[in-house]
């Protein structure tokens, strides 16, 4: 049953590593500056998961954190991003 | 899995989520490099971030719970801050892309 | 309503940091379990001036039926954003666009959990209120039927969190 798990595990990594080469396509084409922002947002997501992956399958929690991590950082650089797009600054006096 | 030996009733569940978690993030994706304009392409992502993000931390709770022989819950901490944080983001990033298109090109920033 | 403000810590908002505080130690000893209440009685304390609204919570039964129906939805146009995105001629005949739906909601958090259910609901992204507050602006990835939209948001979701509410 754990060759079951284990195709599993190596199958939704591949996934996220798919959808993070698909965002840095997107990342380097995208037309327009949003558009760069919504594809750094989606592979900073992906990231995340492919980090948890690996601590699924190396039965370890030290990834917790840094995933944990990854997600507060990426959220705060995307708003930032996104806040600087809307006003041309991102801290407002 | 290095020796380890998970039971089947946390093997089937986790391997169906992961297959999920990891089939909703590439469509996601997918979708955001094949739709035509900036507007449709901001719907696709959020796939990946609900469902997806949430299939895949059921299936580390339940592994890690069935290794560890005691529940462990500390990823519901991921799934809560991604759902709170993904539609604060994408709303901003909307109104940032409906200012910037009413404004002409000159006087953008 | 300014003047007669004073700080009140919200009792849930202590519980709440204290178990988010013992989650992330993952930890039930009492060491860190004081410390988590100090902290928590801290973070509420210095949060209280941020947030002079509270909300209340009428209707605890509505607010878990609504949870469950936008789960499902969640699911729901999951399927239905993936069938769009995999579909081969897709680009060619989608139907997006902006959706403009009155809206009789007043209630600041209210609005706040409409537009969490809208946006991470795949499919629709909340765009903003006018400036009177009288009309909502959605944008929508399969804009088939305008007036049956209408009519499904105003009796899934909006009815329920005036109940919950207002």
């Amino acid at each position: 049953m754990n060759l079951l798990f284990d195709f599993a595990a190596a199958f939704a990594s591949l996934c996220f590593i798919l959808a993070m080469i698909f965002a840095l396509i997107r990342l380097i084409i995208g037309p327009s500056a949003q558009d760069r922002v919504l594809a750094f947002d989606t592979m900073y997501i992906n990231g995340m998961l492919t980090l948890l992956m690996l601590g699924i399958r190396s039965s370890s929690t030290v990834y917790f954190d840094m995933a944990l991590l990854i997600a507060l950082f990426g959220f705060v650089g995307t708003i930032a991003l996104a806040k600087f797009l809307l006003r041309g600054e991102v801290i407002e006096p | 899995m290095n020796g380890m030996d998970l039971p089947l009733w946390a093997a089937v569940p986790a391997a169906l989520l992961l297959v999920i978690g990891g089939l909703l993030s590439v469509i996601g994706a997918l979708g955001m490099l094949r739709l035509p304009d900036f507007y449709t392409r901001m719907h696709p992502p959020t796939m990946g971030t609900t469902l997806g993000v949430g299939s895949v931390l059921i299936a580390s709770m339940l592994v890690s719970s069935a290794l560890l022989h005691r529940p462990v819950f500390h990823e519901l901490l991921i799934t809560l801050f991604v759902v709170l944080s993904t539609p604060v983001t994408a709303m901003l990033l909307i109104r940032a892309a409906v200012t910037r298109e009413r404004k002409p090109p000159e006087e953008q920033q | 309503m300014m003047q007669t403000f004073r700080r009140r810590i919200s009792p849930v908002q202590v519980l709440v940091l204290t178990a988010l505080w013992l989650l992330l130690n993952q930890t039930l000893a009492l060491g860190h379990l004081l410390l988590g209440v100090a902290l928590a009685v801290v973070l509420a304390w210095g949060g209280s001036t941020l947030r002079p609204l509270s909300a209340r919570l009428r209707r605890i039964d509505v607010a878990a039926a609504l949870a469950c129906v936008v789960l499902l939805d969640i699911v729901r146009s999951n399927i239905a954003v993936a069938r769009i995105v995999l579909s081969p001629y897709g680009n060619r005949k989608l139907h997006s666009g902006f959706l403009d739906i009155p809206l009789e909601l007043r209630d600041p958090h209210g609005l706040a959990t409409l537009a969490m259910i809208v946006t991470s609901t795949p499919g629709t992204v909340w765009v903003g209120l006018s400036p009177d507050g009288t009309l909502l602006r959605l944008h929508v990835l399969d804009l088939v039927d305008e007036a049956h939209w209408i009519e499904l948001f105003k009796n899934r979701y909006e009815q329920r969190l005036m109940r919950i509410f207002e």
